[in-house]
């Protein structure tokens, strides 16, 4: 019976993502706009982006994770579509957690997928790119469980535009650490395998953990 | 799908806000009754509706569904509860089918029936590819209603069903919910309109005024 489940909320949820396209590529193009911004207000010194770029992908990463956070829930919220998951016989862990997966694939993975382009526009050296995609494949998954953690707690505030960032991003911060850090090893040619280790433990975590955090948020939300 | 089935709430205390709607409400719906709640707008239908579906517990007292309280119940019930909110539930981008086949997936179990007979059933069959959205009010509440069709649950929840519905709507669902106590379920609306369910007898809780 799960996989049928899994099967049919994948192919809606990626429907209804279909269907809202224009909306779907915000995050992306954010991305590309944040990252691309960088060697034309800093100094051109294919040098000075080399040793920037970590930071820079890793930050743009984590706000275009961001955006569009808000409405992952919000529709649900709506048009009622949530109390009709609440009360399903499915677990709502379940249900939750495959609307954050197909979310991070359809707005977390192409940014993944653009990384190494926007790391050409930055000077970042191709050996050290490999280590920058780990990273970042680890990592933005948990983003987007972090993010749903947030958008479920506030899926029954009128205006939780602002609130959103300001609530996830400080849970954020080790992602960022360890994430922009493994880069900036792979760049300097040291072992890479410490923070991507840790990267991966944190995913590990988050992956078990946030559903029940999401489920509990969504119940919480609508109980009045 | 055997044994007793009832819906008993014991001394139920309601509040919304700081709004004290009901108290020591009690009462029980077993398999084969209807029963409406009925009040004022305000009264507290929705408020006892979501408690008695579970979105939200009840200031004090208990909801039972067979005897065990909802929250142990848990999943047992769910399998067992139809509801139907104040909103259709439905994702406007999609078409009917496409929502119905989301929904019977999340049954947990197969539909009773083809998606395509019960909207047939409803009178939206030729509406089966068309953008939920960009139906009439009226038309997404049939659509809405042909869940009940598939589930195979016993025990509809439905609030305000009538709302949006013409008059062949309303002959419509009186019909199915007539159809669904005989085979033995239960049903238990909320609604201010008369809905004739001709010779089966209905029991109405009513809920205080706004006073």
């Amino acid at each position: 019976m799960m996989d049928g489940v899994f099967g049919a909320l994948v192919r809606r949820d990626l429907q209804l993502a279909y269907r809202r396209r224009g909306e779907m590529v915000t995050p992306l193009m954010f991305f590309i706009m944040v990252t691309a911004l960088f060697p034309l207000g800093l100094n051109p010194d294919p040098a000075l982006l080399r040793t920037l770029a970590p930071g820079v992908i890793w930050v743009a990463a984590l706000l275009a994770g961001v955006v569009g956070l808000e409405s992952l829930f919000k529709s649900d919220y709506e048009d009622g579509s949530l109390e009709l998951m609440v009360l399903s016989p499915v677990p709502l862990e379940l249900i939750a957690l495959i609307r954050v997966l197909t979310h991070w694939l359809i707005t977390g993975l192409p940014v993944v997928i653009l990384a190494p382009l926007m790391g050409m526009l930055l000077a970042f050296p191709a050996s050290a790119m490999g280590t920058l995609l780990t990273g970042l494949l680890l990592g933005t998954p948990v983003l987007s469980l972090l993010g749903a953690v947030g958008a479920a707690l506030t899926v029954g505030l009128r205006r939780s535009g602002m609130l959103l960032p300001l609530l996830i991003l400080p849970l954020a911060v080790p992602v960022l650490i360890f994430g922009a850090r493994s880069a900036a090893m792979a760049l300097a040619g040291d072992d890479v395998s410490g923070p991507l280790y840790l990267l991966g433990a944190i995913l590990a975590l988050t992956l078990t953990l946030a559903p029940f955090a999401i489920a509990g948020g969504l119940r919480v939300s609508l109980e009045n | 799908m055997t044994g007793v089935c009832a819906l008993s709430c014991e001394s139920l205390d309601v509040w919304r806000g700081d709004r004290h709607l009901c108290h020591n409400l009690s009462f029980r719906a077993a398999a084969g009754q209807a029963v409406r709640l009925h009040g004022a707008n305000g009264a507290g239908k929705t408020t006892l509706i979501r408690i008695l579906a579970g979105l939200s517990p009840p200031e004090s007292g208990r909801v039972c569904w067979n005897g065990q309280p909802l929250a142990k119940a848990g999943e047992v019930y769910r399998r067992e509860l139809a509801f139907l909110g104040h909103s259709n539930g439905l994702k406007p981008n999609l078409t009917p089918t496409e929502n119905l086949t989301a929904y019977s997936s999340m049954m947990g179990a197969s539909p009773v029936m083809p998606i395509r007979d019960a909207l047939a059933r409803l009178g939206v069959a030729e509406l089966a590819h068309r953008a939920c959205g960009s139906m009439s009010m009226g038309q997404q509440r049939r659509t809405a209603l042909a869940r009940l069709l598939l589930s195979p649950a016993r025990l509809w929840l439905l609030d305000e069903p009538l709302t949006s519905l013409d008059v062949s709507g309303v002959a419509l669902l009186a019909d199915l919910i007539k159809s669904h106590l005989g085979r033995g379920g239960l049903v238990i609306f909320a609604t201010h309109q008369p809905l004739d369910l001709g010779s089966q007898r209905v029991d109405t809780v009513t809920l205080g005024g706004t006073a």
